[in-house]
């Protein structure tokens, strides 16, 4: 489902000009259409993030230039993470057994 | 819904300001994108939206202090978070994740990962391993080994064929016991890259034998003997885990009479000494008792009664 530029403006309830330039700095990624934008799902969501960042929790861009990145490392890092133990589980169970029993000896840092 | 003025950790009389920054650190701390792992970082987050939805808003606030409003009548609409998309498989997530979106350049490489713990993935993307490739030991691998109850007690060589067609002869050590492993080293599964191979682990299960039975290093076997032996004594054959062994047996055995045949028994492989064998008699009449017999004993029977029942309490 694809959501078209006015729309975000209304649901985020932020001005034209801040949408634009978050999309010039490449914050957020929508696909080209027909001189304009569409918006997935996906897309929406992360205005609302960077909508809560700047206004909820007072990011201003500056700082919103050292987050974003950080938040997209962990995002890829998990979907890298994610297919690494996808792989680990088609491994047979010996070595899963393996695998377990090392991860068991590693310290692990107390959140 | 909980007191808002609780959620925010603030006290009744807290000005706007101090409000906001108490909902600020909370949100920060609480956000669900900004903890994607975090199973309870959502609820959390929209009990602490909610409670600054009436705290941030004079009239609502003023409303809930007059008692008008509960907290309940601030929830929002539900709302799809960014980690819901963002590194799941499927959804276009993934266009942000290479730091093209906010970075300079490059991508999150499954390389990088592997080389965290020692070696590269491959080569393929011609960026091989300065270390010298992914080197990792093979898998230990467990099975388990039936065994008879004597080649437990003297020992023997099995073969073993495993699930991948390969054959392993084991040594079965003299006096192995039921459940016990047996260790083979490098017989478990290949290494990768040059790794050791792992270990096969083989857990012994003993069958049961027909007539002994085992504790620890001890035998205990049930030996039947005529009327004849029991009551007048005789040198009997009796099986050993170690062969045959002649026995005396006393005159005026009985039934459940013990003999003990010291040294029979299994070896103790740490002490290197044998168990005994207890021999446990039975005794067994004729099939069919003959004339001779049946006379003989209605007329020893009439001066010779005996309380068997009330010796074993039975009355």
């Amino acid at each position: 489902m694809s959501i078209g530029f006015d729309e975000i403006l209304v649901r985020c309830r932020i001005e034209r000009v801040v949408l634009e330039t978050w999309i010039e700095r490449r914050w957020v990624l929508p696909t080209p259409e027909g001189g304009g934008y569409v918006f997935s799902e996906t897309d929406v969501a992360r205005v609302a993030l960077i909508c809560d960042l700047s206004r909820e929790m007072a990011l201003d861009d500056e700082a919103m230039a050292v987050v974003l990145p950080l938040i997209d490392q962990v995002y890829g890092l998990r979907a890298s993470l994610r297919r690494v133990a996808d792989a680990i589980g088609a491994l047979p169970e010996p070595a899963r057994a393996q695998l377990r029993a090392e991860l068991r000896k590693t310290p692990r840092t107390k959140r | 819904m909980r007191d808002p003025y609780e959620v925010l950790g603030v006290p009744k009389d807290a000005d706007e300001d101090r409000i906001k920054k108490a909902y600020r650190a909370l949100a920060k701390k609480h956000h669900p994108d900004l903890h994607p792992g975090d199973k309870t970082a959502l609820a959390k987050f929209q009990e602490i939206q909610g409670a600054y939805d009436i705290l941030s808003d004079k009239e609502k606030r003023r409303r809930f202090d007059a008692g008008e409003i509960d907290a309940s009548g601030a929830e929002r609409p539900p709302r799809n978070f960014y980690r819901a998309y963002a590194d799941g498989p499927g959804g276009d997530g993934a266009k942000y994740h290479g730091f093209g979106a906010t970075g300079p350049e490059g991508d999150i490489d499954l390389d990088d990962l592997f080389s965290m713990f020692g070696g590269a993935a491959a080569g393929a993307r011609g960026r091989s391993s300065a270390r010298g490739g992914f080197k990792m030991p093979g898998a230990d691998v467990s099975y388990t080994l039936r065994v008879s109850f004597l080649d437990a007690a003297n020992g023997a060589r099995q073969r073993l064929t495993l699930p991948d067609g390969r054959t392993i002869d084991v040594t079965i050590p003299e006096g192995t016991h039921d459940r016990q492993t047996l260790r083979l080293k490098g017989q478990g599964q290949p290494g990768i890259g040059g790794g050791e191979p792992g270990d096969a682990y083989i857990e012994i299960h003993v069958e049961p034998h027909a007539f002994f039975t085992r504790k620890d290093t001890d035998v205990t076997v049930e030996v039947p003997v005529t009327l004849d032996e029991a009551v007048l004594g005789a040198k009997i054959e009796v099986p050993t885990v170690s062969g045959t062994v002649s026995l005396t047996v006393p005159k005026g055995s009985n039934t459940g009479t013990t003999l003990r045949l010291k040294g029979r028994g299994i070896l103790d492989s740490r002490t290197k000494s044998r168990g005994d064998q207890y021999v446990k008699l039975k005794v067994v009449l004729p099939d069919a008792p003959d004339d001779a017999l049946t006379k003989f004993v209605e007329e020893w029977a009439k001066t010779h009664k005996y309380d068997v029942r009330g010796k074993a309490g039975m009355r």
